[in-house]
């Protein structure tokens, strides 16, 4: 993928769920205090076989199988992180972390603002839609968390930035909430450098360059902007695409410089439309880049309504390269 | 009430009892002059629960209390002056001005875990103290309380569960006030002995006289051992009264007159200060001691609080993040070598039988080996010839299967 920071020439092709793994892997190989828990994490290895041969290399102690008990997997993570270890927990899919809301947005990411309490935990799990897993089992939930100061919200697209992010969650002083989007899982590959690498948490990059508009997006939608981005590139449209990697905290200095360079933004993402962060990202242009604008902040998002199971209502709901071609087009044209 | 502590034990928990209460009454003289900032809370005729199993700990263990447990606080030596400028919102307090009421902790010396209002929120975490005490050697026991409404939340359900399974150290107390803001404990559980919650999760439990200082003390110490000892988790109901409204706005008009004229009849400190007194370990002189330096202690610690300045309004921007090392240097302490949690020591062969299943004609025989494996520490076999790292959790859950405590064997506690 262009664009694609520190892929090492000597490194090894990996899937995005082969990425994930090496980081709890190494991780918990460094720090004796990493520990991960979830429901059939260990004897299963996790439901996608994220966590496969943990227990076998870590043990029970460390690899904990829990009931299916999501306030009580984060709460006891939280408790956990008190004592100087850092727990990874796992959703077994993402969509249940809404069963520990209460848990996460005033026990986990208060703590350290009212009473001095940081919380170094890692809450992750496979998200997103277009594999045909119906309304509960396909969720993008993460504008619920990003509105919770407090917390950190990554949401990676590549094999090298789900290692690196990864890694660099479970180092970090606060709780941090990884989307893995599941669709990417097996069907995205990429190479690795050899040694340990972390990627900065709150760091967007550019993964096309382009002059006549921006396109922000992050996880799967990512690679389905770029795909527009060729497309575009045929009819002599050069699209910047900008992931965002992190959407909290966001990256505002990429965007801005991206938006002033093209004047133009397109956002994409698989979250429905209204309170995702294309809104955000709006209000941010117009406080910051207003006069930079040559036409409207336009979106391609997900239809304001639960996930649809069939095939086709759940194509017709998703965002894809077609409908985010034709949006550029339009904006192209201002 | 039988002698069993020394004299200065007994006389610490009288101290404690009286110096809960006095603060409280502090407080509201506080309040009726408009210096608390929100809602004042009482826990009057509930302190000997607080004090009573606040003094079955240990320094090392770690608490997290619920609003009416400012006398568990006080035993773990928070200073009154920190719980007066909580209330006030004073820029000194624990929170400096962040939030109020009980709502702060000290993670690195006293061992407290601040509560939020959202009740049951606390039993997974402690749950997850107590897990991470074991894990890191330290034989610690983690406590808190719920009321007998919050025991109606979900994150009750689950942490008291999860903390069962797990055979976690873990205490909980759960106070039996009768009431849940207007709400009668008969319409908030459907049972005469909330300690019967304890059957669902397979573990023990005790059901005390929440105003009999000496009986929750003994009851706690009792507990905590059998907790620190790996015997998991274990649930205390205390019976009580809770004595005034809610919170200050709230004259509890709901509550029948025959019923506080009952509690108020059995005021623990009262209760407790005949016994001392039956015992010579009291008298008025001991008495007048003991109140004149809780007055003393208490008007030098409210000037302190009152003095003590609001927060600047730009406070309200800072602190939402750990900036990193600068901010908090995390270490685990470790008081077991990590060895023992790190491969190759902490490998596990894959094996994954469970005795006696599938021991049936046409299942294969006993030890089938199945999906979803028990952990049961014969299967568990280290990498490496030696002591097994892995014993904690798998080896106590094997050892002594859920014992069923009928309600009636649950009344342990001594009277």
């Amino acid at each position: 993928m262009p664009g694609t920071n520190g892929s090492a020439p000597s490194g090894t092709q990996v899937t995005f769920l082969e990425a994930i793994k090496q980081a709890m892997f190494e991780e918990m190989e460094r720090d004796p205090a990493v520990i991960l828990m979830g429901e059939d994490v260990g004897v299963y290895g996790g439901a996608f076989k994220t966590s496969e041969g943990i227990l076998e290399r870590f043990g029970w102690e460390r690899v904990i199988d829990t009931p299916i008990s999501e306030s009580a997997m984060i709460g006891a993570a939280c408790g956990m992180s008190y004592l100087g270890l850092r727990p990874i927990v796992e959703m077994q899919f993402i969509d249940f972390i809404v069963c520990a809301f209460n848990q996460i947005t005033n026990f986990v990411a208060k703590g350290h603002y009212l009473w001095n309490a940081p919380a170094p935990m890692v809450v992750r799990g496979p998200s997103g839609g277009g594999v045909h897993g119906g309304p509960f089992h396909s969720a993008n939930p993460e504008m619920y968390f990003v509105h919770t100061p407090g917390l950190k919200v990554i949401y990676p697209s590549t094999p090298y930035d789900a290692k690196g992010l990864l890694k660099a969650a479970v180092r970090d002083n606060n709780p941090v909430l990884f989307f893995e989007h599941k669709f990417l899982y097996r069907r995205i590959k990429g190479e690795l450098p050899a040694g340990d690498y972390t990627v900065p948490i709150g760091k967007a990059v550019v993964r096309r360059q382009g002059k006549h508009l921006t396109i922000i997006s992050y996880a799967a939608m990512t690679h389905t902007s770029l795909e527009a981005g060729e497309a575009l590139a045929k009819e002599g449209i050069e699209a910047e695409v900008v992931d965002l990697r992190t959407l909290l905290p966001l990256d505002e200095e990429t965007i801005l410089n991206s938006v002033k360079k093209t004047n133009k933004c397109l956002v994409v993402h698989e979250d429905t439309k209204t309170g995702g962060i294309a809104g955000e990202i709006a209000a941010i242009l117009c406080e910051k880049a207003f006069g930079d604008l040559d036409g409207p902040l336009m979106r391609v998002t997900s239809l304001d309504t639960p996930v649809p199971y069939a095939p086709t209502l759940e194509e017709y709901f998703l965002p894809n390269a077609k409908k985010i071609f034709s949006a550029a087009k339009e904006l192209a044209r201002y | 009430m039988k002698k069993e502590l020394t004299r200065q034990q007994y006389l610490d928990l009288y101290y404690y009892m009286r110096l809960n209460r006095a603060v409280e009454e502090m407080m509201v003289k506080l309040f009726r002059q408009n210096k608390i900032v929100g809602g004042l809370y009482s826990s009057l005729g509930q302190e000997a629960i607080s004090v009573g199993t606040a003094y079955a700990l240990e320094k090392k263990d770690w608490l997290a209390p619920m609003i009416r447990n400012i006398g568990a606080l006080l035993v773990k030596g928070v200073r009154p002056r920190d719980v007066f400028m909580q209330h006030m919102a004073k820029y000194d307090s624990p929170t400096k001005g962040k939030d109020g009421t009980s709502h702060f902790g000290d993670l690195d010396n006293l061992h407290i875990v601040s509560p939020i209002s959202m009740l049951g929120d606390l039993i997974p975490v402690m749950t997850g103290v107590a897990m991470a005490g074991r894990y890191l050697g330290q034989r610690i026991v983690a406590m808190t309380w719920i009321g007998d409404g919050g025991s109606s939340t979900g994150v009750f359900h689950e942490g008291l569960n999860f903390a069962a399974v797990q055979k976690a150290p873990f205490v909980l107390i759960l106070e039996n006030n009768l009431w849940a803001y207007s709400t009668p404990v008969r319409k908030q559980v459907p049972l005469e002995n909330l300690a019967d919650r304890a059957k669902a999760y397979g573990i023990e439990s005790y059901i005390v006289d929440g105003n009999n200082v000496l009986a929750m003390y003994s009851t706690a110490k009792e507990a905590v051992e059998q907790a620190r000892a790996g015997e998991g988790p274990i649930l205390i109901e205390a019976k009580t009264f809770r004595r005034m409204g809610h919170a200050q706005h709230d004259p509890a008009e709901y509550v029948p007159k025959e019923m506080r004229a009952y509690w108020e009849a059995r005021d623990p400190i009262a209760l407790y200060e005949k016994f001392l007194t039956g015992e010579n370990l009291l008298d008025a002189k001991g008495r007048k001691e003991i109140e004149e330096k809780i007055n003393t202690l208490l008007a030098k610690e409210r000037d302190f609080a009152e003095n003590s300045p609001l927060p600047p309004p730009e406070f309200a921007e800072t602190g939402v993040y750990c900036t990193g090392d600068d901010c908090h240097k995390i270490r685990a302490k470790w008081e077991r070598p990590i060895a023992e949690v790190t491969p190759p020591r902490s490998s596990v062969e894959a094996v994954w039988t469970v005795p006696g299943f599938g021991s049936g004609k046409g299942s294969g025989g006993a030890h089938a080996p199945i999906h979803f494996g028990d952990t049961q520490p014969a299967e568990t076999k280290p990498a490496e010839a030696g002591k097994s790292a892995v014993q904690a959790p798998a080896k106590a859950a094997a050892k002594k299967t859920v014992k069923a405590v009928p309600a009636s064997a649950s009344r342990k506690a001594r009277r």
